[in-house]
């Protein structure tokens, strides 16, 4: 377990050292001259030179790598272009936030897209089948910017049950995650559904029946773990869409997270800013992938960690 | 009904009575009848078979008395099933509930996908024993010791706490029946209990079970398509067609004269070990196939790099040739490497040693230099519904080599696929027809058809007879002899079934963990077998006749424990071969 543990962690850094590799050359592919944007339209070209030859922007594109790589081993992300702070205080004030949004989100996208899936597979072919993956395909296909407008309009708006916008209290936070979650709830549905159906198929559940169970203990002991395996990995996964989902999410409930730290940066090319953003949010989802990785053989006895 | 006809032979009332069964399943085109009027006693205590092709009904039987039909297609449409006093047709799935496993249980199959591979062994013991409350939450484990002692597993106590993948077949069907006995139940059904299982196991899993309904006094229901399982096992036999019941007979009149055409037949069909005839003896002819020193091993990786750690040892120094005309069989158990060596044939794994197909040497041939060997060289393997496309007509796919060989094209594709479907028995009107509208049996014919489309000079037949009905092989084989005599074919024939092998092999070799342990000539190994494997091997076959009771396994204890798997730098010891007789080597 714990050489598995060794080799899956040096496995990730790898991989994180690829992408610092990628965002560090959005600085080259991006069309803007980083000297330029610090010193401001009606700097002369003196200063931009000076600043440039300050940044070291003249130096070969190693050395400026190998800054870039020791500076982030040191918690350095360089500085924004525009606010006057250290990238990585811009992000550390910010995640907090994100990541309270992301863990409801998670929780409320499997507590409702389980849920469905379990009751559309007991039930399928049947009306409430039916009616559940209708409310599912909406859920996936609807944009998330309309979802949100949607319920800010019907439960804020005219209901006034939850807050338009903000950060502070659980009411805050129930819109912005039903949100974020009700698109990985539609997809939860469908696959836990499909999942379940497999397994209600198999001789297993011939077997359990054959004991003499209730159907209660046939679903939940039997039937559940089984069909859930598969839904694991997905979560890992997940955590890439939900990056996606965040920037529109928290532009629309005005949640400040690093959502809304990356589409101000986006809209007035702070370099530095997204090539933080990006750093965190793929560390997010390599390490959402290796805690799914590790999830699964506590769960799964037959996956080898070995 | 008279108290005399409720009665069984000796006057013992039935644990269970059946009459007039009917079940109906939906489909497509409406209701059809899979079971009709179905009629049979059990006595306590005693083993009945039912026994039938596929299609029978036999298992949708065992289903409607367990009330796992399943819903809502299949559903039971007439009869009556009386349990004791209990009419199981009329009861709720509560009522039901309280019948299943506690005075009917069931084995499968299948042990390892009827077994959840989620929870421990004890847990799917304990399970049951709560549910119905056998003993109390606390006394539970030591309860599923005691059952895991009963079914005589090794190491009980470590058992427990293991998953279904950690054990092996055997035990796994053995954990199954610890289950199934748990409640103590009255009646035991046995679906097919050791149709998955090898050989071996398969006598000592029948075993298990007589010895448990000896001491339990239960009545089993032995479901199986082994004529040779029906005549160990049974005492009474009822024989269904599809659907129907043709004969009911106690075991011993129905093998020694059996009254409908259809059980005579069936009975006929079987392939019994030593009966076969001698094989037509041709002269000394060339070698097509020279195998020498084949080894095939696959890498296990693990570890912090991920670099291999070990090896499984598949096929390990195997040599043997085959001539022109002959067949030679390739017998052993699951992962003895027969398989393996059919697919190194074919080039189909990585393989060390040396292969000489038709005098060419296959060996460090790249995909398209192999393309030319792969035309003398041809497969037919075992599950015909698999290797098929069903997407593709079957017209299509027998002419299909032909098209990438670029043998032929055009009309004369049409009129090569009518020729081989001739030649298979097979209409040629039915090439424009898809897999699902054809038999298991004719689709190993179109199998066949597309294996002989190159005009190949071997054809590997890998279990290709297993998966069929007895009237249906008999029938496949016969094709395969026939298609031999007239194109003088040579056959690699990989089998698990001895009595299959005796029938169409010429020479036989035996293989344990990827090696040799015997080889020689049929009559040489099967009539007069020298190594205690083979031995063991040939006493393992269920005998079809029930006067004859098979003899205790030799004792080879510890055999299953041996595993092919070695660490990288170390090997399996070679075993030597020592000639017995000419053409007759054993291992030593």
């Amino acid at each position: 377990m714990w050489g598995y543990l060794l080799r899956r962690l040096f496995e990730s850094a790898l991989i994180l050292l690829g992408i610092t590799f990628v965002t560090f050359l959005l600085l080259y592919l991006v069309p803007a001259d980083p000297a330029r944007q610090i010193a401001g339209r009606s700097a002369t070209a003196a200063t931009v030179a000076n600043i440039r030859d300050q940044l070291g922007l003249n130096d070969p594109l190693v050395t400026q790598y190998w800054r870039y790589l020791t500076g982030l081993a040191q918690g350095d992300m360089g500085r924004s272009y525009l606010q006057r702070a250290e990238v990585s205080s811009l992000i550390a004030s910010r995640l907090p936030a994100s990541l309270l949004l992301m863990v409801s989100a998670i929780v409320t996208e499997l507590i409702i897209g389980l849920t469905i899936g379990v009751v559309a597979a007991l039930r399928r072919n049947r009306p409430v089948d039916h009616t559940l993956m209708i409310f599912s395909f909406v859920a996936i296909s609807a944009p998330q910017f309309v979802i949100g407008i949607l319920l800010l309009y019907v439960f804020a708006v005219q209901l006034g049950w939850f807050p338009i916008g903000g950060y502070g209290t659980f009411a805050h936070l129930v819109l912005p995650s039903v949100t974020l979650g009700l698109l990985g709830a539609g997809w939860y549905s469908r696959m836990m559904r499909s999942s379940m159906i497999e397994v209600l198929n198999q001789d297993l559940v011939r077997t359990a029946r054959a004991k003499g169970l209730s159907k209660l203990r046939i679903v939940t002991r039997h039937v559940m773990p089984n069909a859930i395996l598969p839904i694991i990995a997905m979560i890992g996964i997940d955590i890439g869409l939900f990056m996606s989902g965040i920037v529109v999410v928290e532009s629309v409930f005005g949640w400040p997270g690093i959502g809304q730290l990356a589409w101000q940066a986006i809209q007035r090319v702070d370099i530095p800013v997204i090539m933080g953003v990006t750093m965190v949010s793929a560390t997010a989802i390599v390490l959402g992938n290796l805690i799914a990785d590790l999830v699964a053989p506590l769960i799964d006895p037959r996956i080898k960690t070995k | 009904m008279s108290d005399a006809e409720d009665r069984g032979p000796g006057g013992a009332r039935p644990v269970l009575t059946v009459r007039d069964l009917s079940v109906q399943v939906a489909t497509d085109a409406g209701a059809k009848t899979v079971l009709d009027g179905l009629s049979f006693d059990l006595i306590a205590g005693e083993t009945l078979a039912l026994a039938g092709e596929s299609g029978s009904g036999k298992s949708m039987t065992a289903l409607a008395i367990m009330g796992l039909l399943p819903k809502p297609m299949a559903r039971v449409s007439g009869g009556t099933i009386r349990l004791g006093d209990t009419d199981l047709t009329a009861l709720s799935e509560r009522g039901y509930r309280q019948i299943r496993s506690a005075r009917v249980a069931m084995i499968f199959q299948e042990p390892m996908t009827s077994l959840n591979p989620l929870m421990t062994v004890q847990r799917q013991l304990c399970e049951v024993l709560l549910e119905h409350r056998v003993c109390s939450r606390r006394q539970a484990p030591k309860r599923a010791l005691r059952l895991l002692q009963d079914v005589r597993l090794t190491e009980p106590e470590r058992r427990l706490s293991q998953y279904p993948h950690e054990l092996s077949g055997g035990m796994r069907q053995r954990v199954m029946i610890a289950m199934a006995l748990a409640c103590d139940p009255e009646i035991l059904i046995a679906d097919e209990p050791t149709t998955a299982l090898d050989v071996t196991v398969q006598a000592e899993i029948l075993d298990l079970i007589r010895t448990l309904q000896a001491e339990h006094g239960t009545a089993v229901l032995m479901i199986t398509h082994d004529m040779g399982v029906v005549a160990e096992m049974a005492d009474r036999v009822v024989v269904l067609r599809e659907g129907r019941q043709e004969e009911a007979a106690p075991v011993r009149d129905l093998f020694a004269a059996p009254k409908t055409d259809y059980a005579r037949t069936l009975l006929a069909a079987v392939p019994r070990l030593g009966t076969a005839p001698d094989r037509p003896v041709h002269p000394e002819a060339q070698k097509i196939v020279e195998v020498d020193d084949l080894s095939v091993r696959f890498d296990i990786a693990g570890g912090l790099l991920n670099r291999t750690v070990a090896r499984v040892h598949a096929v390990e120094g195997v040599s043997f040739h085959i001539r022109e005309r002959e067949t030679l069989a390739l017998v052993g158990e699951s992962g003895c490497g027969k398989s393996t060596i059919g697919k190194a044939l074919l080039g189909l794994v990585p393989w060390d040693g040396s292969i000489r197909i038709g005098g060419v040497q296959t060996r460090g041939r790249s995909r398209a230099a192999m393309r030319p060997v792969l035309r003398d060289i041809q497969m037919v393997f075992q599950d015909p519904g698999a290797s098929l496309d069903a997407r593709m007509s079957v017209g299509e796919q027998v002419v299909e080599p032909m098209r990438v060989h670029g043998l032929a094209s055009g009309s004369e594709l049409g009129d090569r696929a009518e020729w081989l479907f001739r030649r298979v028995g097979l209409s040629p009107d039915m090439l424009s027809r898809y897999p699902h509208e054809f038999s298991g049996g004719q689709r190993q014919r179109v199998c066949i058809a597309r294996a002989l489309s190159l005009s190949p000079r071997v054809i590997i037949a890998d279990e290709s007879v297993s998966a069929l009905d007895v009237s249906v092989q008999a029938q496949v084989l016969d094709l395969l002899q026939e298609l031999q005599e007239q194109d003088g074919l040579s056959y690699l024939f990989i089998s698990h079934d001895m009595a299959v092998i005796e029938q169409v092999a010429d020479r036989v070799v035996v293989m344990r963990l990827g090696q040799v342990m015997e080889d020689g000539t049929r009559d040489a190994v099967l009539r007069d077998p020298q190594h205690p494997y083979t031995k063991r091997l040939l006493a393992a076959v269920p005998v079809p006749d029930p006067t004859r009771t098979r003899a205790p396994l030799p004792d080879t204890a510890g055999i299953e424990e041996a595993s092919p798997i070695f660490p990288v730098g170390s090997a399996p010891a070679r075993v030597e071969l020592r000639q017995m007789s000419p053409g007759h080597r054993v291992a030593h």
